[in-house]
């Protein structure tokens, strides 16, 4: 990723083309051997899948999100990037929800043989990126490879990746990049940042790569009027953003209250689904399992995607850790806000709002951190009892 | 890729396994995954002694038995009877399905008089000896694994059987359907449509077929791990069901599995009868 030029892009590398020009790009890429993945509608939702061109984006469309519901319909522009962001991010891509990642055979004669299966990922590129979902991923990368593990199949989709990003011109009502600074402009690295205009794309040059792609497409030097519309444009998504979450302090002050009695009140209403997990394009935990044919001679070890809310997650040897929906928020919206700095020296959440929308009971974590925040503890206390530890989740009364 | 030799062989057991199947109040539908097995049957077969199974074989053998799956509930006097015979005669005894792990779709007459229902359904109804409920097995003898499911999934039974022979803890999940929908990229029903589903409260097992469907989830699996159903209950009361269709929703193949019937019970204006035994 050495390719992208950093923050210096001069105002002179802004270019302007028509929407066809668009079109051609998507096709230029799929010829270069990429996979090309993009917003799409389907099951009334705007989702990320392969696209073949400009026709396959959702034109026209909006989404109206609010906590647990989110809606989509044609409501009569033109443009083809007016939403947000959806159900799916691009984790899906990069992280994929299953992957084999190793192989055991037995063979009566020569015993075990172990291997990595040899997984070729597909080179992608990403079309519609927003300003949020980039520094999603920039959170991945330093969990994924930063460090001594590096995660080598993140890694390998990584390096290929072609990051077509989108400035947003409209907010959701559920979105918050500005109180975490991610959003809605769109920071390098990307490979080419496009701003939708009426008749035609403004784009912005991140990387040599970008460069070399414009450089095949017909388009003229942004003019100032184009560059102060697009400004506009983006000027309008940020001020349409009314969700705000003070980040001052969060860490402190939200391990500071580990007893607070509002970890009680979520829990009441928390499902403990693990939907805002699932959603969120920074969590990352997954789990291994092996999984064996009947003889037990073929193995395959497999990753999926996990998460803090379910119960068997936290299981050991000596029972459920976290044995409550109480105890399972609080580890997620404490590790998401408070020891994620700790760990990655950021924080977990990149002002998306997806948890939110996705939530199907609707629960707000900027609303959970007001709370708190609105009538901090003094002081930590212990629970007044302890949590109780069950040695196995099978049902109560049908334990072995 | 690395090779170790074959340090482990395979252990000769004095015997093999005896795996009986047995019936009680239920539709035959989860013993019939069992035998759509088919390819796995065989090697099934090679590791276990299957020495009771009425729907595969008019052969049976006497126990006792090393493993017991239990599909069906308990609906008769009788019945109460066998199921302590065979308890006793079954070193670990797994019951299958909503029928034997919840009292199944018939549990619906824990809500009703069972007298009427006999008295409009068969034409001579005094031929007919029922108990006024349908309950669980666990809710009788004590059961060592209970597989959930309307009706099972047949690669849970395998899991679970592989799991028997293996010595180890069974790898089912106690998480609910929403993971899954998840993991297989299915967009939520729930959040973008006015669909009620059971999703966020049901174990998952099924591999989340409905809401891929676009179908909300009517529990099947039966209650996920420390369910919230209240709160999704009244959530959904809000603005996107009445309890006139939310209840029905609940009370479905495992109406009887106490979280089910408690929060059915709670929103139902009409009843407070569901308690079972
Ligand atoms: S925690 Fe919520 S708002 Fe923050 S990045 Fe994750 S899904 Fe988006
Ligand atoms: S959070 Fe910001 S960057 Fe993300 S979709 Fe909303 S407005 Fe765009
Ligand atoms: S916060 Fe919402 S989405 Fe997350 S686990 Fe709880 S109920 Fe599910």
């Amino acid at each position: 990723m050495s390719d992208y030029r950093g923050d210096q892009v001069e105002s002179d590398s802004l270019r302007r083309l028509n929407k066809d020009e668009f079109d051609k790009l998507i096709k230029m890429l799929a010829d270069q051997g990429y996979t090309v993945l993009g917003p799409k509608v389907r099951d009334e939702a705007i989702v990320y899948e392969e696209i073949n061109g400009l026709a396959d984006l959702p034109q026209g469309y909006r989404d109206d999100q609010q906590p647990g519901r989110y809606r989509v319909a044609q409501v009569g522009h033109n443009n083809y990037f007016e939403f947000n962001v959806g159900p799916q991010s691009w984790k899906q891509f990069l992280f994929p929800p299953k992957l084999t990642v190793g192989t055991a055979e037995r063979d009566p004669a020569s015993g075990w043989t172990f291997a990595t299966p040899n997984q070729q990922p597909p080179k992608m590129a990403f079309v519609g990126v927003r300003a949020c979902e980039l520094a999603a991923i920039a959170v991945q990368d330093r969990v994924f490879m930063q460090g001594p593990y590096v995660d080598p199949d993140y890694r390998a989709r990584r390096e290929s990746l072609m990051l077509i990003a989108v400035n947003c011109t409209v907010a959701a009502a559920t979105c918050f990049c500005t109180s975490t600074g991610t959003g809605p402009k769109c920071q390098v690295p990307f490979d080419l940042a496009f701003t939708e205009l009426e008749d035609s794309f403004l784009v912005e040059i991140g990387s040599n790569r970008g460069d070399a792609l414009v450089d095949q497409l017909v388009t003229v030097a942004g003019a100032d009027l184009d560059r102060k519309r697009a400004e506009r444009l983006q000027q309008r998504a940020a001020e349409q953003i009314r969700k705000h979450m003070d980040t001052s302090d969060l860490r402190d002050l939200l391990q500071q209250n580990s007893e607070h009695p509002r970890w009680d009140s979520v829990a009441s209403r928390c499902l403990s689904c693990t939907n805002c997990t699932m959603v969120c394009p920074t969590c990352f935990c997954s789990s291994v399992h092996e999984v064996s044919d009947l003889t037990g001679d073929s193995v395959q070890r497999e990753r999926v995607w996990d998460s803090c809310f379910n119960i068997d997650f936290s299981y050991m040897a000596d029972g459920v850790v976290r044995n409550s929906r109480r105890s399972r928020f609080r580890q997620w919206l404490t590790h998401k806000l408070a020891s994620w700095h700790d760990q990655f020296d950021s924080s977990g959440c990149v002002g998306c709002g997806r948890c939110i929308t996705w939530c199907p009971v609707g629960i707000d974590l900027t609303e959970e951190v007001a709370a708190i925040r609105a009538e901090p503890s003094t002081n930590r206390q212990l629970p007044a009892t302890q949590p109780e530890k069950t040695i196995c989740v099978v049902p109560e009364r049908a334990r072995p | 890729m690395s090779t170790i030799p074959n340090s482990s062989p395979t252990v000769t057991k004095s015997h093999k396994p005896r795996l009986a199947v047995f019936k009680f109040a239920s539709c035959d539908g989860c013993q019939l995954q069992l035998l759509s097995c088919e390819d796995e049957l065989l090697s099934l077969a090679d590791q276990l002694e299957i020495v009771h199974f009425i729907e595969a074989s008019s052969q049976i053998e006497q126990g006792p038995y090393d493993i017991a799956l239990v599909e069906g509930s308990i609906t008769t006097t009788s019945d109460r009877g066998r199921i302590q015979t065979i308890r006793q005669q079954s070193k670990t005894l797994i019951t299958i399905g909503a029928c034997a792990t919840a009292g199944g779709i018939q549990a619906l007459k824990n809500w009703a008089d069972h007298a009427e229902f006999a008295r409009s359904v068969y034409a001579n109804p005094q031929y007919v000896e029922t108990l006024s409920t349908s309950t669980a097995i666990a809710d009788h003898v004590r059961v060592d694994f209970e597989l959930r499911g309307c009706p099972i999934n047949r690669l849970q039974l395998i899991e679970v059987l592989q799991s028997l022979l293996a010595d180890r803890r069974p790898r089912t999940p106690a998480h609910c359907v929403c993971l899954d929908c998840k993991r297989r990229g299915t967009v939520c029903i729930a959040v973008a449509s006015d669909e009620a589903c059971l999703g966020p409260i049901t174990q998952a097992g099924c591999g989340a077929i409905c809401p891929a469907y676009n179908r909300g989830c009517y529990g099947c699996f039966g209650p996920a791990a420390q369910p919230n159903c209240d709160y999704l209950a009244d959530w959904y009361l809000q603005d996107r069901m009445s309890a006139a269709k939310l209840v029905p929703l609940l009370r479905n193949f495992n109406a009887a599995a106490p979280e089910f019937r408690d929060c059915g019970d709670r929103i139902d204006p009409n009843s407070d009868s569901g308690e079972s035994l």
